[in-house]
């Protein structure tokens, strides 16, 4: 049992990071990106590429694909979220679930149907394990992960108390007409915040493709994942995101153990319970989220 | 050279026309307040000042440069800052994230956090406390700081004495003569006629959009502004038939 658990929390590091930039994106802009798996996969294929046609090391590859990630999230703010969400908070969810499609079906075109892994490129770190105490047998890429998910939760938490881009950032968030009032650039902190976000969902992507393999329609799943941790974890929230995360592999693991199917709908089910007891403690049937939504 | 002109200004919400054709200069080191009745253009006026309105027509200059299509974040590192109506203070963050946030322009000059705390004692022990959570006092206070951090020329007000109690107030006032006799230049909304008056070195009454009244805060009457508020003044101009 405390192998599974264990097990559950470490694969929950994971959970954590493909939710990152997702929880990040709605926290500071508001906006829900259904195209987030789409560009995780993007991001995963641009590694593959890397690797297998010019033997870059897919942790040496990051290190090109991250700064293109983020080049791609200020594109995308400044060309297509940012006149989409002036037609109010329901278009950019639609802009976005169109960019994915666009996203998949370009990944199809081009790298066919055959299902992609980085594990080939990053040695013996795919399959090799640690020996805890009590014969518990842990990857360490699960654990590289976890820590990953740690300092880029904790760091991005740091980055937004501490620094004045952050407080720029947050503000904007709040109020974008008063944060233009006391000097701050609300387009740019947008612009800003958009290829943060895209760089933690490059870093989801290099996990999504060494944890396990991915094909051009790989996206909607991680997302499905990502979106539910961040919602367990309480949107918006980073270490609530990593929590989420947790308590999402948790229950699948468990699932898993119940029954050989339960894996997904052990994950699904502590997802409901979760939205159903936060939106009546909160005194909101499903008809007060609706006019919530409205007003907001 | 005035430190901020004002030409034939124009502002519409949609089809209303909030502010119509406003002309008015203020010299470097001036307290001009600006009173009339709701809706008389005021605010909108201070608004579109700071950059958060585009005008329909006419120009703002400062110093002589025209201001017309500067952003509003980009006015605040020129050095005109706006205490908003209602405060609009970021409440998810602390009195001193939320003073920091003035500096973001990086204009230099001698504002600090813990200037801004000296001047409003009141704050000190709320520092680290989420604005959302403050007094309506605490909360003017922590937004008037705010402004003075990006170490204005030119200080807009709006309305700082709503929905405070009057000894608040008169605590809010008292800083803002430390301020005024420091030589910075205010151009302050206010609804109590008197408070205006007092503190100000001119006045401008609105009307509909339009300039009714303006004069010396000590050489006009209270009687005299009472008429332009109300629009009673246009009567008494013209010749009024038996």
């Amino acid at each position: 049992m405390s192998n599974q658990i264990i097990q559950g929390i470490l694969l929950g590091g994971y959970y954590a990071l493909i939710a990152c930039g997702l929880s990040f994106m709605f926290s500071v802009m508001r906006i829900i990106n259904l195209a987030h798996g789409s560009l995780a996969v993007l991001a995963a294929y641009a590694l593959w590429l890397l690797a297998s046609r010019f033997h870059v090391s897919p942790f040496v590859g990051l290190l090109i694909v991250l700064p293109l990630m983020a080049a791609i999230g200020w594109a995308l703010q400044r060309f297509l979220l940012e006149r989409s969400a002036r037609g109010g908070a329901l278009l950019p969810i639609l802009t976005t679930f169109g960019l994915a499609i666009v996203i998949d079906n370009l990944l199809f075109e081009q790298f066919g149907a055959d299902t992609r892994s980085l594990a080939p490129y990053i040695g013996s770190l795919s399959y090799d394990s640690w020996e805890w105490p009590g014969s518990i047998y842990v990857g360490k890429l699960a654990v590289v992960m976890f820590a990953t998910a740690i300092v880029l939760l904790g760091g991005l938490q740091l980055f937004l108390t501490h620094t004045r881009l952050g407080r720029s950032i947050r503000a904007t968030s709040e109020d974008p007409d008063t944060a233009g009032l006391v000097g701050v650039d609300a387009r740019r902190a947008n612009a800003i915040a958009a290829a943060i976000a895209m760089v933690t969902v490059g870093l989801a992507g290099a996990f999504l493709g060494m944890r396990a393999t991915f094909d051009p329609y790989a996206g909607a799943p991680q997302l499905l994942f990502a979106f539910e941790a961040a919602v367990i974890g309480g949107a918006g929230s980073l270490w609530g995101t990593l929590i989420g995360g947790i308590v999402l592999a948790l229950a699948q693991t468990l699932g898993a153990q119940v029954h050989p199917q339960g894996f997904l709908i052990g994950g699904h089910a502590v997802f409901l319970v979760v939205l159903f007891v936060r939106l009546s403690a909160s005194g909101l049937g499903p008809r007060g989220l609706l006019r919530l939504g409205k007003t907001s | 050279m005035s430190l901020l002109s004002v030409e034939n200004l124009v502002v519409r919400h949609g089809l209303l026309q909030a502010v119509r054709g406003v002309s008015f200069t203020i010299e470097r080191g001036e307290t001009l307040a600006l009173v009339g009745a709701n809706g008389a253009g005021k605010t909108t006026l201070l608004r579109a000042i700071a950059g958060a309105h585009q005008p329909a027509a006419g120009r703002v200059l400062l110093d002589g440069a025209d201001l017309t299509s500067v952003p509003s974040h980009r006015r605040v590192g020129m050095g005109v800052a706006l205490v908003p109506e209602g405060r609009r203070l970021f409440v998810q963050m602390t009195v001193e994230e939320n003073l920091l946030l003035g500096r973001t322009a990086g204009r230099p000059g001698d504002w600090s956090v813990d200037k801004v705390l000296d001047m409003f004692p009141n704050l000190k022990p709320r520092r680290h406390a989420k604005t959302g959570h403050l007094s309506g006092g605490e909360q003017q206070a922590t937004a008037i700081g705010r402004a003075l951090m990006s170490n204005p020329e030119l200080l807009l007000l709006d309305e700082v004495s709503l929905g405070l109690s009057p000894l608040i107030v008169d605590r809010v006032y008292a800083a803002l003569q430390g301020l005024i006799a420091s030589g910075t230049t205010i151009i302050l909304v206010e609804q109590d006629l008197n408070r205006a008056l007092a503190v100000s070195g001119r006045v401008i009454c609105m009307l509909e959009g339009r300039v009714a009244l303006e004069g010396a805060s000590k050489e006009v009457s209270r009687d005299e502004v009472t008429k332009a508020y109300f629009g009673l003044h246009r009567k008494s101009t013209g010749s009024v038939p038996a």
